[in-house]
């Protein structure tokens, strides 16, 4: 019977927001946002400066707690997540402004995104002692096909903060892509890159989402890559969303040609 | 010339006692940028708590896990109440939030305990022990000796561990740590809980050396210039600067003393860290600008 009343799981969403409201001391960020991300597919978040997008992904990793509404991530819904939470579930993201651990090197930084999967314990790995040794090895396996996968290999000794912006941002991107996401925040991976580095960037996350099969949510200002890469656009303005759909819908949709893409001349 | 090397050996050893204290602190600053000034009254407290137990007939070994687990139960508390509520908040205020966490401390200590001064007996003797002709202090020997065991200790969780890894990433960026699964609070309640127990070593070898009283929490003092000659974040450095200032104060006693008048072990670490921060303000060690405070 249950069968026939609910869809099988693959055809649930993977990440479901409902009603969320965020506000700072009174100031409304997002008001009342609902739509859902489809397991595979790569979803982007547009809209004007402070339209509330990057908020939305701080409430889905729980740095942020929203006053109203639910997540669901995975069939699993509550009202708010912790990051620590998200990360165990198999969410990473990268930030805006880059959240490096510029004083390490990229093979570290990388290796930090597999923290959450190691289970020796902190004597066995002291003394490199029972499951720690094979485990670093694992460990270090996989940091180093990430590092291959977006070709920052030449890099992986060097310290991050010496890295060019560029480079650190794929190094970001190396360390969410470690800790083998479900879903994958990407809070504008293109910012200050120039056409050459956009489009290398797209196809890294293009190759992401189609070898790994991973969900992506992406924050990006430039049209022209979000509707070449997406297969789903939600766009908000002021906090509220104005339009949800395919980018073909989206881009056909007046209110969002009157708030965001600027009336047909 | 034997003299000279006995009077620089000593001071090298007494040196390492400083160094001990300086690790406490380094470990904090190096988790959470701030300066712990509590790191004395930790040292006070852990070895009050474990002279009172160990004088009232519980034995050795018992006493040290019972005041370890004191030094944890601190790092709970001290993570729930003060770092916690102070997260995001500047270093001053954290500064501000320790100075008071450390009359706390040694209110705490006193309360519990009394203000008598105790004896501590380590079984160590301080026989001095002759080394290829020069005399040596049986008990520096040991403190040295066990301050190796401890950064060697020290170093295996820093450098191999995931505990290690996260400490390093909570210290470098503590938003992105948060982002890649660290739980902040389970870094500082581990980093203060080593601090307590660095500072638990420290306070038995100084108690031993001076006995156990509230002067005890004044040997912060002598770890700043070695912070300061180090640098704030390398253990290393706390060796080092450790050894530096050990063996200068004891050379400088001896050989500069007789001609600018005596006394000059208690001032002269203070201005050498003075004239390092002139020239190297960051430390021989250390990794950025220090917050002074």
């Amino acid at each position: 019977m249950s069968e026939a009343i609910f869809p099988p799981a693959s055809a649930l969403p993977l990440l479901t927001l409902e009603h969320i409201s965020l506000s700072f001391k009174g100031v409304k960020a997002v008001t009342d946002i609902s739509f859902a991300v489809a397991r595979g597919e790569i979803c982007a978040l547009i809209g004007p400066n402070g339209a509330g997008k990057s908020s939305l992904l701080n409430v889905i990793n729980g740095v942020y707690q929203a006053q109203e509404g639910w997540i669901s991530f995975e069939g699993e819904t509550r009202s708010r997540m912790r990051p620590h939470d998200a990360a165990v579930r198999g969410i990473a993201r990268t930030f805006q402004n880059l959240a490096l651990f510029k004083g390490m090197s990229v093979l570290d930084n990388v290796l930090t995104g597999r923290n959450l999967k190691r289970r020796s314990s902190w004597l066995e790995q002291a003394l490199r002692m029972g499951r720690a040794a094979p485990e670093d090895d694992r460990q270090r396996e996989a940091a180093e096909r990430v590092i291959e996968f977006l070709r920052i290999q030449p890099w992986r000794n060097a310290l991050v903060g010496k890295l060019p912006y560029g480079l650190q941002k794929r190094v970001e991107l190396a360390r969410a892509l470690a800790s083998e996401p479900k879903l994958l925040l990407l809070d504008e991976p293109m910012a200050g890159m120039n056409t050459e580095e956009k489009q290398e960037m797209s196809r890294f996350i293009l190759d992401i989402n189609r070898e790994f099969g991973t969900t992506v949510v992406l924050i990006e200002h430039d049209i022209g890559v979000v509707m070449g890469l997406s297969h789903h656009v939600v766009v908000l303005d002021y906090g509220r969303k104005i339009g949800d759909g395919t980018p073909q819908a989206v881009r056909a949709n007046p209110e969002v040609i009157a708030a965001y893409l600027g009336a047909r001349h | 010339m034997e003299f000279f090397f006995e009077v620089l050996i000593g001071g090298l050893l007494a040196g390492v006692m400083y160094s001990l204290v300086a690790i406490g602190f380094v470990l904090i600053y190096k988790a959470s940028g701030v300066f712990n000034f509590a790191q004395g009254s930790m040292v006070l407290f852990s070895a009050l708590t474990f002279v009172s137990l160990h004088e009232r007939g519980v034995p050795f070994w018992l006493a040290f896990a019972v005041t370890l687990a004191a030094m944890v139960v601190i790092a709970l508390l001290v993570e729930r109440f003060v770092l916690r509520p102070l997260v995001n908040r500047s270093p001053i205020t954290l500064f501000m939030a320790t100075l008071g966490l450390s009359y706390m401390i040694e209110g705490a200590a006193q309360a519990l305990w009394g203000a008598q001064v105790h004896g501590l007996e380590l079984g160590v003797s301080d026989e001095p022990l002759a080394l290829g002709g020069v005399l040596l202090s049986q008990f520096d020997l040991f403190a040295a000796g066990t301050a190796a065991v401890l950064v060697t200790a020290l170093s295996l969780l820093f450098s191999k561990t995931r505990i290690g890894l996260s400490l390093r990433a909570v210290a470098d960026d503590p938003l992105a740590a948060l982002a890649v699964g660290i739980r902040l609070q389970r870094i500082w309640v581990v980093v203060w809980a080593v601090a307590g127990f660095v500072g638990l070593v420290a306070g038995l070898l100084w108690g031993a050396r001076v006995g156990v009283q509230f002067s005890l929490s004044l040997v912060v003092l002598k770890a700043l210039p070695v912070l300061i000659i180090g640098g704030f974040s390398s253990i290393g450095g706390a060796i080092v600067g450790g050894l530096i200032i050990g063996a200068s104060e004891k050379l400088a006693e001896i050989y500069l003393g007789p001609v600018i008048g005596g006394g000059l072990e208690n001032w002269f670490p203070y201005v050498l860290a003075l004239l390092f921060l002139l020239v190297r303000p960051a430390g021989l060690f250390g990794e950025r600008a220090i917050e002074r405070v």
